[in-house]
């Protein structure tokens, strides 16, 4: 299971190639047959699914209606755009804003609740806002969603600098993943962090050692929400609108398949792994046949059959056995030598 | 020259769940530095009693005092913050973590840092030094990288008794920590026990009967959710119903 070990560098060598392979991906993309949207999207859920494990992998909270923080951060940017002109940052906070408030209040009701309770009421809130944007037509567009939210330059005062080219936009949501990566590295080893998987390992105790649980849940909860907003104000961007579908149950689902399929249960990367085996089958599969979704959901059981702890966790077993297997030589060796 | 009064005391307390009273009229009290222990058959209302006492319950009716304060009814967490810590019958460990860090987490520093994000804590040699104290109180110098899952019974009761101890309490409630464990874990948990009595004031419920009548300073015997006997263990021993009862007959083996 998931359990932060060994001092914590502020960077480490793993977040080194992730912010290598991130910020070089324009430069070839083309080379590979990919595109610079298709990394837009991809590092927009990254960014989601990071948040998201701080909830599933790290507290063990299952929220299966999640992308409705996703979607209130979406509309929020655009009716941030739509009534306030309120441009590319200020819209993302936002954005966030929107996405903290959604999931703080919601997180009032099921912070006190746990286990199967706990999932169906995130399914039941999720459900809530999902309706809401369908029906509250004037404010939202409906089924149509909130269309024509171009995206704005982002203005530095002495400079500006344009969004409208994707390998722009990309550099853009590409620094914003590196800040929060860089944030939630730090905060999942910290006492906060220990503080959550205590929470995650044995509620009761953590009580009983003097932790407000139902605070940390709430806390937890909130932030994933927040960041969960950030992701969907800027797929908003990306998108220029924002679509009810983005908090369908559906969409919720989706982002517990990627966090599940990398391996969020064993490993801070493991949520990156699962966007990156999405998007690529989503591309790759998809460019084979239209029924995609039916061999990702196949791909989707076969790893929870043979490898339940995901693609991070069939890795790190890999890597175990190549040590072992090493050290067992070496003895061998040694005896031999004898 | 005056007697100092009772750390920790609990005034008629009642508990109920539905119809069926749990709790009756119970009163208890422990003195500081003591070692007090709890008896009595099963369902007889002994670990409903320290539940109560521990914040798990609100009992209906009644009133807990700590060191003159009154704790009725407060959650757990901040029953802790008093100086009040428990041990589970059924262990509750933090198991993916290692035995150094059951105690880290456990610890007031790592408690209240919550909100300092660029704590390292596991790089701090100074709360790892602090830990490793904890686990060498109770017997486990050496296997501080060991996982909690992977150690033996004994070990995770022990264990089990540092985690309530790294709270820094005044008083630790001891929910039957003999059980499931031999002859030898026994006589060392004994051991053990008598060097926590130098800091801490224990209240222990106990199956064992020689192991509680070994230890403890002061017993009280619940029974149908009352107390119905109360002294120290020669007292008891001398007590009537004691000693016509089944608790009476496992003291004497």
């Amino acid at each position: 299971m998931l359990t932060t070990k060994g001092k914590a560098p502020i960077v480490s060598r793993q977040m080194l190639v992730f912010f290598a392979i991130l910020l070089s991906y324009p430069l070839w993309a083309d080379a590979a047959g990919l595109y610079e949207y298709l990394g837009i999207e991809i590092v927009i859920f990254i960014i989601y699914a990071l948040g998201f494990n701080l909830l599933l992998g790290y507290t063990g909270l299952p929220s299966f209606g999640h992308g409705a923080y996703f979607g209130v951060g979406a509309y929020g940017y655009g009716l941030a755009q739509l009534y306030l002109d309120a441009g590319f940052i200020p819209g993302l906070l936002l954005a966030m804003l929107a996405g903290t408030m959604a999931s703080g209040v919601v997180a009032l009701f099921l912070s006190h609740r746990r286990g199967i309770y706990f999932a169906l009421m995130t399914i039941a809130f999720g459900q809530v806002f999902w309706f809401l944007a369908i029906k509250l037509r004037g404010l939202t567009g409906g089924e149509d969603g909130l269309l024509n939210i171009f995206r704005p330059d982002i203005d530095f005062g002495l400079f500006q600098i344009s969004l409208k080219s994707n390998f722009a936009f990309y550099y853009a949501v590409a620094l914003i993943a590196v800040l929060v990566t860089l944030l939630l590295w730090r905060l999942v080893h910290s006492p906060f962090g220990m503080a959550i998987q205590a929470v995650r390992m044995n509620e009761t105790r953590a009580r009983f050692v003097g932790y407000q649980v139902w605070w940390i849940k709430w806390t937890v909860f909130t932030l994933s929400g927040a960041i969960a907003g950030l992701a969907g104000g800027l797929l908003n961007v990306a998108q220029e609108s924002a679509f009810p579908d983005t908090m369908s149950l559906h969409a919720s689902g989706l982002i517990v398949m990627m966090v599940l399929i990398g391996g969020g249960f064993v490993s801070f990367w493991g949520p990156v792994v699962g966007v990156i085996v999405y998007y690529l089958a989503r591309d790759l599969l998809g460019s084979i046949t239209e029924a995609w979704l039916l061999w990702y959901g196949l791909l989707f059981m076969a790893v929870m059959m043979f490898s339940p702890e995901g693609f991070a966790g069939g890795w790190g077993k890999l890597v175990a056995w190549v040590r072992r297997r090493k050290q067992s030589e070496v003895l061998m060796g040694g005896a031999q030598n004898d | 020259m005056t007697e100092s009064p009772p750390l920790f005391v609990a005034e008629h307390l009642h508990k109920r769940f539905g119809d069926q009273v749990v709790l009756e009229d119970i009163n208890l009290s422990f003195n500081a530095g003591s070692i007090s222990g709890i008896m009595g058959p099963n369902g007889a209302g002994k670990s409903t009693c320290f539940n109560v006492l521990t914040g798990m319950y609100r009992p209906d009716g009644g009133s807990v005092f700590f060191d003159g304060e009154d704790v009725t009814g407060l959650a757990p967490e901040r029953i802790v913050e008093k100086g009040i810590s428990r041990s589970f019958q059924i262990m509750n460990l933090f198991d993916e973590f290692t035995a150094l860090e059951n105690i880290m987490v456990a610890t007031n520093r790592v408690r209240h840092g919550l909100h300092r994000p660029f704590w390292d804590l596991r790089a701090d040699s100074e709360i790892s030094h602090k830990a490793a104290e904890v686990l060498a109180m109770v017997g486990l110098t050496g296997l501080e990288n060991s996982l909690a899952s992977d150690m033996s019974y004994g070990q995770r009761r022990a264990l089990e008794i540092a985690v309530s101890l790294a709270t820094e309490p005044r008083i630790v409630f001891l929910d039957e920590p003999t059980q499931g464990l031999g002859a030898d874990g026994r006589a060392n948990l004994a051991d053990l026990i008598g060097t926590l009595q130098e800091k801490f004031t224990l209240v222990i419920i106990e199956h064992d009967m020689q192991f509680l009548f070994r230890l403890a300073n002061r017993i009280s015997v619940i029974h149908w959710g009352q107390i119905i006997a109360e002294g120290t263990p020669d007292e008891l021993k001398a007590n009537e119903w004691v000693r016509t009862s089944e608790l009476g007959k496992m003291t004497t083996c």
